[in-house]
Parts: structure tokens; sequence; C-alpha cells
């Protein structure tokens, strides 16, 4: 028996993957932003980026479906025993779970990182290298290596050809060489690159973590890969509910703020002046330390640690949501203010349209590029934010995985003679990909979407 | 003689595309040379090249500038540099973004003589007001530590030409001087020019898509389109026998000429507005107390009758505007009555007002603001339809209805799946007025609706609104500071000067023989074409 179980921030998720879904839709039957974002694509780099994030998006939903299996244990009980929670991306990397060693080890290492004592048969104590329990004993690096590339290079023609078949049914192999040619509308060249490169590379690293610990174990024996490929899920996830909850209160505040003036554009004005002379971290920090002191006196709320931590998650992105609205609140009310001065919305007036189908239909609509370009802005910069956060400590639970804690951890690994140096790196280089794609995307948003650059 | 300056088979492209092709013209001393043509045309490209300041993507793809007997392409830039200003100057149509507007204005013209002139410090400053004196600016010494703020447009392009000025040019290239100012203002600029001539002895490339202005101020004329120079003519004959068809059609249109129908002349009022007032407060302070009023219109009484069209007319910040958005009950009236139909408009509630949203409707000065850029055609014009509940209700029916209208303002039916950014100026200005129409009004406001337009467009769409009120009977309340179009468009005016009106009466008897001083003073400072070969009969008879 399985049993589906979502947490909060799975629900929330969803409801935004299918919200996207729906946007790409309406978008879609616009010809006007239709042709912008058919323009957006053209570019190689965003194309690739685009991958990129995607590829990291596949790994969050992943591990946004939480399962809970059923325990064959030979109980007697009639109630339906269940396990702890497990997401999918768990399930894939259940032997990662399992197969902790005792302690530090390198990447692709035979033995243990420190020294051992060991006393022998002899009653001998000496310091050695102890080996790792669940490495593959025989030097079968290379051929295990050429498999795992050919395996990903054929699951990534696959996925290829679903997509060419998806996009032109029939026509799927003579669009086929179009794209090889590199002639077809869009860059699919530089993006069916970059996904078999992606596939491959992914491809290898799981299928050599059956047999090694490609990125190395962490102090308590733990894989740093199943680590880091855990931390994307907290990364995207505050990158994007974060805006997700800010954006209605600075689309609303803003736009009011601009458009009904008087007494309502100063309150507004007051509030975000207020709010943004305040540091943000200040705010977050108490925020948080008054969070933990209620869990910490209502144990009861949480079923599981699971639970816990993610409420902790979910509340930091609330309070990450509602420290960050008041840039975009302040962008918008000045746009608004110059919207509602241009002579489309004087006619409008005349025409006796209500205020909300104004803002609806002529000043929203107008505003778009500025929510978006703030949107892909903001989204690397809070996932740095959250490692910020984690590293000084009051960012997500420390029983979670993400790569702010990863950090905080090395921090003490760095000093330590010989250095560990892997959980830092992979942390980081995850991290990296995600912000230099993101970046990226959002540059050639930008660039194509701001009206200034129309020349 | 040789003469000042000579372009020879000038050629410019970016890419691909021509944006000049085989320019030639030659300025002699103490000549004002006019360059004519409508936005687009390549005028604005030659005085570039002429100043060697093209953009990096344009390149010169044949052709030659000679500046006395010296070729201007061949000079290395440090030379080129020293021609600029000292021995070619410019002035530009934006007096308020060619000065710097944290500097003083004295210190703008003495850097420029600082920079080219060798003179002693303490005599920059005698040589600074000396310009300003020149320039017919009222206490130079003053004005030499003003800043541009402080001055008004006529003011500031004053100091634009002193700059010009500074170095002792032997050519100024003015790109259009006074399009930016006041009728009033550009009549002084304009003498203040032809004064400059004469004294210095000064070439003047005169760059304009006024034909009134080129009569009054050009000894030859030369008419661009598309990049080429279609006819080159001293300025008596330009007028008397212009050649090109593209020439005779650009004076045809400059003296547009009402089609005179016969209606009957005395038609109920349809709207009534008595002693109106519209004052804005001034706030200041910690709590926004009010510290007292601008008073944009103060007791205006007019009338306009059915079918007729009552012409506005007044120098910007005159209030006239102001009248415009307060009968369309868009501004809050202090005091005085709007009347339509019997009904006073003012402090009506929105709900109430509804009705008559319908009845009045407006056209906008600026076509490329006035309509949203991110709606199709079909929707703009559908918009106040369904705010209004006017015309069918049902999807198909309303397309028939949104394509007669647009075939109405001369349109075409598939132009409604279009976007506003497909279309041009005159284009969109017809798309304007088929969103008023839609619902249809009884009264049309038209703010300005051709001082964004070329001359061509601009007749073409007042025509329009001529057909359009044969058709329907609407009437007009047409606010302009185009004098040149009134006689044209109007039956009756109104002249307004600092929030009141000074004259009304019916148009020939303002124009022909205006009472106050203020009207009389306008009517002398609008430029005026020359006469013509051609007569309004021909005009007639030429026209479709």
């Amino acid at each position: 028996m399985i049993m589906l179980t979502l947490l909060w921030t799975d629900i929330m998720v969803w409801i935004l993957i299918f919200a996207l879904i729906a946007w790409g839709w309406v978008i879609s039957r616009s010809p006007q932003v239709k042709k912008q974002w058919h323009t957006i694509f053209k570019s190689s780099i965003a194309m690739a980026s685009a991958t990129v994030l995607l590829f990291y998006l596949f790994f969050t939903l992943l591990d946004s479906v939480h399962l809970r299996l059923a325990k064959t244990s030979p109980g007697q009980n009639t109630e339906q025993q269940y396990s702890e929670m497990l997401s999918l991306l768990d399930i894939i990397f259940s032997h990662n779970i399992k197969n902790t060693e005792r302690t530090y080890s390198a990447p692709f290492a035979t033995h243990e990182y420190v020294k051992s004592i060991v006393i022998d048969e002899n009653g001998l104590t000496t310091q050695k290298h102890l080996p790792l329990k669940y490495v593959s004993k025989d030097d079968d690096l290379l051929s295990k290596s050429i498999v795992a590339l050919a395996v990903g290079f054929v699951l990534s023609l696959f996925l290829i050809l679903i997509h060419l078949f998806w996009r032109k049914g029939r026509g799927a192999f003579v669009a086929m060489k179009k794209v090889l040619k590199g002639e077809a509308d869009l860059p699919w060249r530089t993006a069916y690159l970059t996904l078999t490169f992606l596939v491959m590379t992914f491809t290898w690293l799981y299928i050599l973590s059956y047999s090694y610990h490609v990125l190395g174990t962490d102090k308590v024996g733990g894989d740093v890969l199943y680590h880091s490929l855990k931390s994307i899920r907290t990364g995207v996830l505050i990158g994007i509910l974060t805006t997700l909850i800010m954006l209605p209160v600075a689309v609303i505040l803003g736009v009011s703020a601009g458009l009904f003036g008087g007494w309502v554009d100063d309150v507004i004005q007051y509030l975000y002046t207020t709010l943004s002379s305040i540091p943000g971290v200040l705010l977050i920090a108490a925020g948080v330390l008054v969070m933990q002191v209620t869990m910490d006196n209502n144990p009861t709320w949480f079923e599981t640690t699971l639970e816990r931590s993610d409420l902790r998650l979910l509340f930091l992105i609330v309070i990450l949501g509602v420290t960050s609205w008041t840039g975009l609140a302040r962008l918008l009310r000045a746009e608004t203010l110059k919207i509602s001065q241009i002579e489309f919305v004087t006619a409008a007036k005349a025409f006796g349209v209500g205020k909300w189908t104004i803002i609806r239909r002529h000043i929203i609509p107008n505003l778009m590029h500025i929510i978006l370009i703030s949107v892909v802005l903001d989204f690397s910069g809070l996932v740095l934010a959250e490692a910020v956060l984690s590293y000084v400590g009051v960012g997500v639970d420390p029983t979670m995985h993400s790569w702010g804690n990863m950090i905080n951890q090395a921090r003490l690994e760095m000093a330590r003679e010989p250095m560990v140096w892997w959980s830092l790196f992979s942390a980081f280089i995850f991290m990296f990909i995600l912000v230099l794609a993101a970046n990226l995307f959002s540059d050639r948003i930008q660039k194509v979407l701001d009206p200034r650059n129309d020349t | 003689m040789s003469p000042l300056l000579s372009v020879k088979d000038l050629s410019l492209r970016v890419g691909e595309e021509s944006l000049l092709s085989s320019v030639n013209f030659e300025i002699h001393e103490s000549e004002i040379f006019a360059l004519v043509g409508e936005s687009g045309s390549g005028k604005s490209l030659t005085s570039l090249a002429i100043m060697r300041l093209l953009p990096d993507a344009i390149s010169v793809s044949s052709g030659d500038i000679r500046f006395k007997n010296r070729s201007l392409f061949a000079l290395p830039e440090s030379q080129m540099q020293k021609v600029r200003g000292r021995s070619i100057a410019m002035i530009f149509q934006e007096p308020m973004s060619a000065l710097n507007p944290v500097m003083r204005v004295g210190e703008q013209v003495a850097e420029a003589i600082r920079v080219h002139l060798d003179i002693k410090k303490e005599e920059i400053k005698d040589k600074v007001i000396s310009l300003f004196e020149e320039v017919a600016l009222k206490e130079p010494e003053e004005r030499y530590n003003w800043y541009p703020h402080q001055l008004s447009g006529g003011q500031k392009q004053r100091v634009m030409i002193a700059i010009a000025l500074a170095c002792e040019p032997d050519l100024l290239i003015a790109d259009e001087p006074t399009t930016a100012l006041d009728v009033t203002i550009q009549a002084q600029v304009l003498t203040l020019l032809k004064k400059i001539r004469e004294k210095r002895k000064l070439s003047i490339l005169f760059i304009t898509h006024d034909m009134a202005i080129v009569g009054q101020m050009a000894d030859r004329v030369a008419v661009m389109r598309n990049g080429e120079i279609v006819e080159q003519a001293a300025c008596e004959t330009f007028f008397t026998h212009p050649k090109h068809p593209y020439t005779q059609m650009l004076l045809r249109d400059a003296i547009f000429q009402k089609e005179k129908e016969e209606m009957s002349k005395a038609s109920e009022p349809l709207l009534v507005v008595k002693n109106l007032k519209v004052y804005f407060p001034i706030k200041k302070g910690l709590f926004q107390r009010t510290v007292g009023y601008v008073k944009a219109v103060d007791g205006v009484t007019l009338s306009i009758g059915k079918g007729k069209t009552l012409a506005l007319v007044g120098e910007s910040g005159s209030g006239k505007s102001t009248i415009g958005q307060a009968i369309l009950s868009l501004v809050d009236i202090t005091e005085g009555r709007v009347i339509f139909e019997d009904q006073n408009l003012a402090h009506l509630a929105q709900r109430a007002l509804k009705p008559y949203r319908q009845k009045i409707q407006v056209v906008f000065q600026d076509p490329f603001s006035a309509l949203n850029p991110r709606m199709t055609i079909g929707n703009i014009i559908l918009e106040g339809m369904v705010s209004l509940g006017i015309g069918p209700k049902e999807k198909t029916l309303q397309d028939s209805y949104i394509k007669e209208i647009l075939l109405k303002v001369e349109l075409e039916a598939e132009h409604m799946h279009r976007y506003p950014h497909e279309f041009s100026g005159g284009q969109r200005q017809r798309i304007g007025i088929a969103r008023a129409l839609a619902v249809k009004p009884e009264l049309i406001i038209c703010d300005e609706p051709t001082s964004a337009l070329d001359v061509s467009v601009r007749s073409q769409v007042l025509h329009l609104l001529q057909k359009l009120q044969r058709e329907s009977g609407v009437s007009y309340l047409f606010i302009t500071h185009d004098l040149s179009i009134v006689p044209m468009i109007a039956d009756e005016v109104a002249v307004m000067k600092e929030g009141k009106i000074v004259e009304q009466g019916l148009v020939e008897d303002v124009m022909g023989n205006p009472q106050h001083s203020y009207t009389q003073q306008l009517l002398e400072a609008a430029p005026k074409l020359p006469n013509l070969g051609l007569t309004p009969e021909d005009v007639y008879n030429t026209k479709e």
C-alpha cells in the first residue's frame, strides 16, 4: 500500500505549476505575447539556461511528491503501519540513504578519509584508513563509466525523439534534420545538446552512485550527492514561492498607490518606507526566532520532523515575501503613476469604464514586463539569500537539506587538516549553475521585454 | 562666386537600406536655404552629415560635402572639431533638452567661447552679455546667472542662438528651431534670426516642415521626400510655380480649404458652458494645506451648435485643454455649469453621467499614447461600446459593426486584429476617431488632433473629420494652437488667454476683423503663406 501525503510546500509548488501551465495557455492565445517569448528563446543562451532551469525544476518536482510506504512488518495490528515520509527522489536514491558510511570519505574513495585506531589480533594498535563499506571492491570505474554514459546518451536521444514527435508528429525526422543543421526557427540544437549533456552527466553520477560515493560523504557518512540533490528543492522553492507570496502584495499595493493617490498612496508609501528602513536580516531573524519558540512550545503540532522543518521553510518563505515586496511595489507605483496619465487611460475614463477594469485591462498588461523582469531577477537573489540566512543560522531548519546548511557545516571542515573540500564544492557547483542559468535567462528576458531596449 | 557650402551627390545608408540618395544643394553667403519635408524624409540626417555627427550605424556611401572649398569628409577629426562651432553652428528643436539644467546659462555660452576663441577671461563675460543683447534677452547681465529652468521656452531658444553665434560661425544650421514654441514666440525668434542674418552676413540652413515659415524666411527652398530632393527653386518661383507633383500636394495641403456646405446658419445649441471655472489647488507643507489656486479656467462661457464646429484657440498654458477635460468631467469643476441637452453635467455622479459619456467623446493629440499598445484595434474600439452598451451584443455582429466603423474612417476591415504599433501616426489618429465614433457621440472634443502629424497627413485627417460631420451631423469642439487651420474647419472661434476667452464669434468676423489686441497679435504672428500660383479652384479641381 502506498499513501500519498503532501506537505504544505508540496501543495504550493503544484498549485504554482498548474498556475504556470494555465498562464502559458493564456499567453499562447495572444499573438503579441507569444511573439515576445519566441524572441526570448531565439537566443541560444536563453534556450540553454531554460533547459538547465527545467532540469532543476524536474528535481524539485520529483522531491515534491511525498509518499508513505506500507510497512511489511509481520505486525498483528489491524491498523496499517506506514513508514517515514519519502519523496520520489528519496525512493530513487534509497540505496544512498541506506548505504551510510562511518565518516568522511573523498569522492570516489575506497577508504575513509581519516585514520582510525585499529587493534589487530596481536593486540597491537595501529592507525590506518579503514575501507569503506559500500564501495565496489573491483577496479571497474572505467567500464562502468562507459556503460553509464552510453545509457545516458540513449536516454537523452529517447527524450529528444519524444519531444520532436510531440512537436511535429509525423514530420519529426524532417524536423530533426533541420535542428541538426541549426535551421530550426528556435535554437533547438543548443537545447538538445544541453539536455544530452545534463542527462549524460546525471546518469553517470547516478549509476556510479551504486558502487561509489561520487561526491564523497560528510561527517556522519551521508552521501553528498544525495544532499546536494535534496537541496535543490529548498533553493528552488525559496526562489519561486517567495515570489508567489510577494507578487500579489506588491502588485495590489503598488498599483493602488499609483492609481488612487490621496490617502491610499500616503498609507502605502508610509508602509513601505518604514518596512524598507528596517534591516531585512533583523526582521527575518526576529520572525524566525518567534516561530522557533512557538514550535518548541507546541511539539504536538507535528507528526514528523519532516513536517516540522517543512513548516519552518514555509514560514521563512512568508517572511522573505513580506520583507521583499517593497522594491517592486515602489517600481510599480511609479510606473502606474506614469501610465495613468497616458491618454488611453483618459480615453477609457471618458467611456465611463470602471476603475477595476482600467487596472485589469490597461494598467496591469502594461506593467507585465516590469513584473516579469523583477521576478526572474529576484529568483537568483533569493536562492543566494537562503544560503546566507542558513549560514547565519536564521534560515531553514538545521535538519533540512539545503546548500546554506551544507556551507555552514563546511565552515569547520575547511579548517581541518587535511581539508574536507567536497561538501562546500558540491554545494557551490549546484548553486552556481542554478544562479548562473537564472541570471542569464533573466538578462535575456530583460533585453527583450524592457521597452527602453527597443531600438 | 563659389558657394559657402556645397553638398554633392550625398548618399547615406544603414545596412542595405538607403536613407539618402544623391542629395545635391549649395548654400551661398548670407543666404537662408530652407530644407522642407515631412518626418522621415531625411532632412535632419542631411544636417547631421554636414556636422559629421551621424550615428555609427549610418555610413556615407557616396558623395562629398565641401565647406569653403574644403572637403569636410577629408578632414581629420581634430580639424573637424574646430569646424563645428567655429564655422558651422547648430540650434535644435528642443531648447529644454539642449541646455544643461545644472549650469548657469551665461556659463554655458561662456564655455562655447572659451573652447573655440582665444579671449581673455575678463572679456568673456562682456562678450556673453553683448551676445545676450544681440539675441534680445532682456536684462542680459542678470540673465547671465540664471538657470535654464528659470527661462521660458522662447528665452531658452534665444540662449541657444547665443551659444551658436558665440564663435561667429559662417553657417548656422537651424533644425526646426521654432516647432516647440508658441506662435507669438515663434514670430519673435524668426524675426531675430532674420535680423542676425542681415547684421552678420550669416548663411542659414533652415530645416522645417512648415510651408508658411519657409515662405517667410527662405531665399531658396529644397523639398525632400524619402531621402531625395525632389525640387529646388528660389522662394518666389517655388510658391508661384511649383513643378513637382509632391510639392504641389504639400502646398495644397498647407492651404487646406473648408469645403463650403450650406447648412442652416443658426442651429440650436447642443452644449452650453456657462461661467466655467476650474481651479487647481496648490498644496504645501506637512499637512498638504491649500495655500492658493492655479486658475486654469477662469469664467468661460461658450456654446456649440448642433452639427457645428467651435475652434478654441490659444497658446500653451491658456487653459484650452482643461476646458475639454471639464466638459468630459475628467477634472473637478470649481464653479459654473456645463449644460448638455438641458442637463447640467457639473457635479453629476459617475453613474448619472454614464449616458452623457456616450454623447460626448474625445480625440487626443498624441496618436502614439492614445491607444493601449497591448490591445488589438478591435478591442480598443469595442471597449467603449461594451462599457456604454452601444451597438450589437453578439460577437459576430459586433465584429461587423467594428469593421463598418473602420471603413468609415478609411481604414481596412482586417486592421481590427492588429496592434497599434503596426500603424503610422495618421492611421492611429484615425483609429482614435473610430473609437470615439463607435459609441455614436453627438459632440467630439478634438484636443489638438493634428499637431503631431505631418502636413499631408494633417489635411487627410481634417478632411475625414469634415466628412464625418457632413454624414452624421456630429459637433466638434476643436482645440488647437494652429491658427492656419481654423478658417478651414471651424464655424465659430473662441480665442483664449490665461484662462479667459478674450474674443469669440463667427470665424469670418474674428479672423477677418479681430477686435481684441491679443487676437490681432496672434494673427500677426502666425506665419502666412505667400500668394500661391494655385487658386482655391485649382485646389478643388485637382483634389481627389
